[in-house]
Parts: C-alpha cells; structure tokens; sequence
C-alpha cells in the first residue's frame, strides 16, 4: 500500500471530527490488516511525485487506485480566490485535524462573530459544530494544539449554513444534525414555513422515505427547542441561497460579506433545480469557508471521467475499452465519487476485492510480474533511493503513532498529531536507531 | 467491547446466523451477549467497524419478524445509523444493539447480501 504521507487512514486521520474518536475506531481493524505478514506499507511516496504510476505498473500483477479525492469544488464566484480568509472546509478541517498541507492556514476567527459555510452536508455540519462547540470540550480530542488556541480565541458566535436547494435536499444526517441541536447555549435558526410547505408539498415521497422523513421531524425538533436564557450563539441553515460574490473590506481585502441570491425550486419534487430569482440579500461575515464537496484528480494513463470525477469501473475493475483485464481496480471515493461514509466504502472495498478474486480463479489476471522477474515494491527500492525518497514502514508509523499517544497523554487528549513532514520523519529515523 | 465467554455445549441461548449465502450457522450465547460480539467470537463475517459505539451501520442485520416483534424499540441514534444502512428493511437492527435475554432463545437474524461472506467454509 503505497501512501503519499508517513502515516496511514486518509481522511479517517485527516478528515473525520476530531470529537467523532468513535468513528475511528475503525483504525484498529485496518491496523490488524496490517499485521499479516504479507501486506506492506509503504508511507512518504507520493505516486505522480516520487514514483510514477507507469513506473509502478510494470512491478504488480494487480493495482487498486485508491487515492481519495485530493482537491475541492470551487464556487466559481468573484473575489474567492483573492480575499482574505476564505477557504475550503478540506483546507479548514485539514487545519483542525493536523494536515501537513494545512497547518499554516491560520483562518483569522477573531475579527467577526459570523462564519458562513456553503453547502449542507455533514462535512459542513463538522466545521460548524467545530466552531460552536464549548472548546474545553474539543481540547480533550486529538484536535491540533494550534487549532485549540485559535478556537479559544475565536470570536465566532453565529454560523450560517447556504443551501441552494430547500430543506428536503440538505445532505446531512440524523446523528450530526442531533449533535448539533444539542450543542449548549446554540440556536438553530430556520425558517419552518419554508420547512413545512415543503414537507407538505411531497408528503407523498417521504411517507416512503424512513430517513428523510425522520430527518425532517429532528430538524422541527431543533427548531422549537426551547431554552432556559436566550443562547448567546446561534447557527442558521439558509434555504434557497446561492452565493454571487464575496464582497472584501476596501483596506485589508479581508472578507466583509457575501452576496446571497434567492433562488425557487423548479422541476420534480424529487430531485427539484434551484433557479435564481435575481433577487440579492447581503450577508456580514468574516470567515467563509466552502464545503460543497471533494473532488478526484486524474493519473496520468489511468481513465477518469472528469463529469463525475471518478475512475470508470464496473464492480471496481477499471473500465477501459481496449483493454478489458488490464490488472487495474479502484475503491474508495475514488470509485463511487467523493461521497458516502465509511461503511459505503468498506462495502464498495468488498465488491472491488470479489472482483480480484474472481478474476484470480478465472484465470484473468495473468501473474505477467514473475515471468519479468520483479519483486514487486524491493525491485523498487533502489529507484526510490535514488530519488532521495524515504519510504516508511509500518513499524515506522508505529514510531509516530506512539510519540503522538505520548504527546497526547500530558495533555488529557488522545494523541497530539504531528503536523510536519520533516519531525514525522525525524521520529522515525530516531525509532530506526534504536 | 467485551469477550464473550462461551456456554458449555447443551447449556446457553441459540443464536442462528444466515449468511448472504444462505448458510445457517448456529452458535450458543449467554444473557447480555450483543450480536455483534457474538459473531465475532465465532468468526462470524459481520462487520463492526465502529466497535459497538453506534458510528457506523456495519454490524446491520435483519431479524426475523417473530423475535424482531420482542426486541425493545431502537433507540434514537440506533435509528439514526439504521437510517444509513444499506437494504435497510422494516426488521432491521444493529447488531452491536441487540443483547440476548431467555426470550429471544433460537433468533434468527440474516446478514444482508452487501456483506458477502466470502470464506463460507470456515470452521468454527
Ligand atoms: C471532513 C470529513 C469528515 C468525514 N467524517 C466522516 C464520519 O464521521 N463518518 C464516516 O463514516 N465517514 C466520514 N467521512 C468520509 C470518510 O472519510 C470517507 O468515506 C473515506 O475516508 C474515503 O476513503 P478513501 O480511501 O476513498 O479516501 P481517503 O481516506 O482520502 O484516502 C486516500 C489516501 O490516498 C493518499 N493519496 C492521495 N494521492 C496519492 C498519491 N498520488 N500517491 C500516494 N498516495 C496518495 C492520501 O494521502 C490518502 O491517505 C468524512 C469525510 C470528510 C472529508
Ligand atoms: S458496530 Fe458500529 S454501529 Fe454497531
């Protein structure tokens, strides 16, 4: 398993809320793969920058592409490339949660009270739960120190979350928008007419549809709930908005507000187009961040479908016309798009690994790598070593992972990450003397 | 988390699990043991890969209507991962929810197909 970082798990390391630690339990069962003596890490080797993929293909008889979604959707608006304090909540929550490439960011959270958050996923529920959140609370997760010190002085308050399409359409889920009605001293903000004529308008569909409907009843919920003092924060979900344009302060170019259209709902109730109305509202803010989704990059000779922004496949064999048992699969987000949780991969890792098998036992999968005499990742090394590449073990992350765990423990939290490439690999070099 | 000590032969609960394939794999359990746990002490494939901590929907099984009809209700959170299920039906549950009482001795709970099974022959 070749992995462009010292360390291993993606986005479960990179990705998933730090105040989720349940959901990375699933940590220990990729570590007891890890275990069996005939799979191997090989960590810092980045495939297109150390190695490239032509250069990998000729060493294995089989590859599974699954390298995730490594960019962001834009939103494609005037002034988001070039005013301050903007981001992409891939950007922000690599931040928070230690990204090597994001730990410089440093979003300013002390200059406004407001945040906005385009889209309405669980990605944008993570980075504004973050933000809400009392941080004595998130200090005692494996959430980086620098994140914890920005957090406390933040002066966030109210987060808004823009939705182009109605209620009916958010993407979140039950269990992240429940934590987030139970976020003390936190008001959610809506606009329940809007809720309700659109509940009743396909009162038809979602007496079918268990999960929406429930979702629909949480959200009611959280509306109504009622508090003891008036909550001195607030988050708001915003229908029918599209962001226009980020409007800058005319001395700092950092963000001022942004410029919202209303848009109505055209089409079938089921999957209904938001249509501007040409109608424009002006919203103050500090800090925007979008979260309207990843997005996967092609490999040079591998086919992408650039539309869907995934690797075309057919139950995770590489679909390509001219050659139809080319040895090359894909999982992961990389194969059913940059969307769905962890067990939607796992289920989508199963039917990529039945397919290998199946092609094994058909005869298929020609072993072409022995009749060439190659060793697979040691007919390599000395490739990489020439390259000044310095590929990790697993037992090297081994080295990490217990610096972090004992970093972590001075602090109460579960692990300090490592934020820098070059201390990861000084931890390791130090494990490799001793 | 917890091991399951398993009963001596002739005594304990049963607890049959039909594979995707449909094979019945039958295994004894004590009071309080969860499903999930119970299939992993006898290498039963199902899934848990947020360790029983209600994160995930991997440990999704169907269970019989008779015994479903016994079980307490889900509570909300269970209902919240269920709602996140693949081939959720009217009787599904998580297994890392269900404990076993005297009641439901000889459940039946299928694994849905999304799961294959794939070492059918395994011992156990
Ligand atoms: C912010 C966020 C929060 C989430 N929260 C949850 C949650 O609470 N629960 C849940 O179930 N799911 C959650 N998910 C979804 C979950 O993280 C994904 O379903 C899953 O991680 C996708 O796995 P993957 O292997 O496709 O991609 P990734 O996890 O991204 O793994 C891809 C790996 O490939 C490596 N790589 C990339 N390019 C190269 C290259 N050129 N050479 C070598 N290596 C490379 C990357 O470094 C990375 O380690 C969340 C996702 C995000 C973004
Ligand atoms: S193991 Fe994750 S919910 Fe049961």
């Amino acid at each position: 398993m070749y992995e462009a970082l010292p360390v291993p798990y993606g986005l479960v390391r990179f990705g998933v809320a730090p105040d989720h630690p349940e959901v990375k339990n699933v940590i220990h069962k990729f570590a007891s793969i890890a275990e069996d003596a005939r799979f191997r890490f090989v960590g810092n080797v980045n495939i297109g920058r150390d190695l490239q993929f032509a250069e990998l293909k000729p060493h294995y008889d089989a590859i599974v592409l699954s390298y995730g979604a490594q960019e962001d959707q834009h939103l494609g608006i005037p002034g988001e490339e070039s005013i301050k304090n903007v981001f992409s909540a891939r950007a922000f929550v690599g931040w928070y949660n230690g990204s090597p490439e994001y730990r410089n960011l440093n979003p300013d959270l002390t200059s406004s009270d407001t945040a906005v958050v385009v889209g309405q996923g669980n990605v944008a529920l993570d980075v504004a739960r973050t933000l809400l959140s009392p941080v004595d609370d998130i200090a005692r997760t494996d959430i980086t120190s620098h994140a914890v010190e920005a957090l406390r002085k933040s002066k966030i308050k109210h987060v808004h979350l823009i939705g182009r399409r109605g209620p009916l359409q958010a993407a979140f889920t039950a269990k992240e928008l429940r934590e987030m009605i139970a976020l003390p001293d936190t008001k959610l903000n809506i606009d329940l007419n809007l809720v309700h004529s659109q509940i009743k308008a396909d009162a038809e569909a979602l007496a079918k549809d268990r999960p929406r409907r429930r979702l629909m009843e949480l959200l009611i919920k959280g509306a109504t709930k009622t508090f003891s003092e008036e909550p001195s924060k607030s988050w708001t979900l915003q229908f029918l908005r599209s962001p226009v344009e980020l409007v800058p302060h005319p001395e700092t170019n950092a963000l001022k507000a942004v410029l919202l259209e209303k848009n109505t709902l055209q089409g079938s109730p089921q999957s209904p187009k938001a249509v501007g109305t040409g109608q424009i509202e002006e919203l103050s803010t500090g800090l925007l961040l979008r979260s309207i989704g990843y997005r996967s990059v092609p490999f040079r000779g591998v086919p992408f479908d650039s539309r869907k922004g995934l690797i075309p496949n057919v139950k995770g064999r590489v679909s390509d016309e001219k050659d139809s048992a080319s040895g090359l699969y894909v999982s992961g987000w990389l194969k059913r798009g940059p969307t769905g949780v962890i067990t939607a991969t796992m289920y989508d890792a199963i039917e990529t690994a039945t397919s290998i098998v199946e092609d094994v036992q058909a005869g298929n999968l020609k072993s072409q790598v022995a009749s060439k005499g190659s060793d697979g990742f040691e007919s390599l090394k000395d490739l990489l070593k020439e390259r000044g590449a310095n590929p990790i073990s697993f037992k090297d992350w081994e080295s990490i992972d217990k610096a972090e765990i004992t970093a972590g423990e001075a602090k109460g939290k579960p692990r300090e990450k490592i934020v820098d490439v070059q201390s990861m690999l000084k931890i390791v070099a130090a494990g490799r003397a001793e | 988390h917890t091991e399951i000590v398993k009963p001596k032969p002739g005594e304990g609960l049963k607890v049959n699990y039909v594979t995707p394939e449909g094979e019945r794999i039958t295994v004894l359990a004590n009071e309080g043991d969860n499903l999930l746990d119970l299939a992993h002490a006898y290498d039963v494939d199902l899934e848990g890969a947020c360790e029983g901590s209600l994160a995930c929907s991997t440990c999704h099984v169907i269970v019989e209507d008779k015994y479903y009809d016994m079980l307490e209700e889900p509570s909300d959170e269970e209902n919240d991962m269920l709602d996140l299920a693949f081939g959720l039906t009217e009787t599904s549950r998580l297994g890392c929810q269900v404990c076993m009482t005297k009641e439901l001795d000889g459940i039946t709970v299928k694994l849905p197909s999304a799961t294959r099974n794939m070492q059918v022959d395994k011992e156990r």
